[in-house]
């Protein structure tokens, strides 16, 4: 047998923050199914990834919560809350800061997107998800 | 005029353990394993869905003198980051197929979710290869 590279378990990481996004997952969740300690988890999720497991999970949450808004009526403390977001105030201002638009408007100007094509929902969670480096979360309110 | 498509190839990172995971996890038919001394002990190793032709081959990554050392090992990177290859199939009742695999150790990373095509959901192979399964609906 091959040695398991290391990245595989990183990538089991990754994948937990896709199917777990909805549950109280933080960082030190993701490290343990990567078994690795929280620091290291985050250093080496980084080289492999290109961003932080932090990042990468809001961003998940972000990329979901824009789903929700296009594709249902939910309301939208609903969807914070069913993408794993606890403060709808901190959601709102992330999603702006990703997405430039209120999830109000943002629902507005994306009506349900019925069925335009057979798009696996593979291909929306890779490529819908917003870029990390777009919005700082640690910054202060008011950036870009 | 090509005529059908007989064999997609994934790599895998360990055939011994892709062959495992597809035959005794997936449910999939092991089709050919042979493995040729004169070419340097390299083994065809295919499955299949059985009722279906196509067939899967599972590729070990080869060394010299096929790749040089440095692109095996890039492509061994990549499988084991999710940026290599991907297959997609077809089953009848997404969820049971979920509780099935799932019950078998089968790692998701998606849990059967309604699209306008149908139910589908996504998980991995041992070496990190993305796989999904779709149950589809007629189209309107």
């Amino acid at each position: 047998m091959n040695a398991v590279p290391a990245a595989r378990h990183l990538l089991r990481a990754k994948d937990l923050a896709d199917a777990r996004y909805r549950d109280p997952l933080d960082v030190p969740s993701l490290a343990r199914a990567a078994h690795l300690s929280p620091a290291h988890f985050s250093r080496e999720f980084r080289r492999v990834f290109g961003e932080t497991p932090h990042q990468y999970l809001r961003t998940r949450r972000l990329e979901r919560a824009a789903a929700l808004l296009r594709n249902t009526d939910r309301p939208i403390v609903e969807i914070c809350l069913a993408v794993g977001l606890r403060s709808i105030g901190s959601f709102t201002t992330s999603f702006r800061r990703a997405f430039g638009l209120s999830p109000t408007a943002y629902r507005a100007a994306h009506p349900a997107a019925a069925a335009r094509g057979r798009i696996p929902t593979c291909v929306q969670l890779a490529w819908a998800r917003p870029q990390s480096s777009s919005f700082r979360e640690d910054s202060a309110a008011g950036a870009s | 005029m090509l005529k059908q498509l007989n064999y997609v190839q994934v790599w895998v990172h360990d055939q011994d353990e892709a062959l495992a995971f597809y035959t005794d996890k997936l449910g999939l038919e092991l089709r050919e394993d042979v493995t040729v001394p004169e070419m340097g002990n390299f083994r065809w190793l295919s499955v299949g869905a059985p009722g279906q032709d196509v067939g899967i081959t599972l590729m070990a990554v080869p060394g010299p003198p096929v790749f040089e050392q440095e692109t095996r090992d890039q492509i061994m990177a990549l499988m084991s980051k999710g940026a290599a290859s991907g297959l997609f199939f077809n089953t009848d009742d997404c969820r049971a197929s979920y509780d099935e695999l799932k019950g078998r150790g089968v790692e998701f990373s998606q849990e059967p979710t309604e699209q306008p095509y149908g139910i589908d959901a996504g998980f991995r192979d041992p070496s990190g290869n993305q796989m999904r399964m779709v149950q589809e609906v007629a189209a309107p």
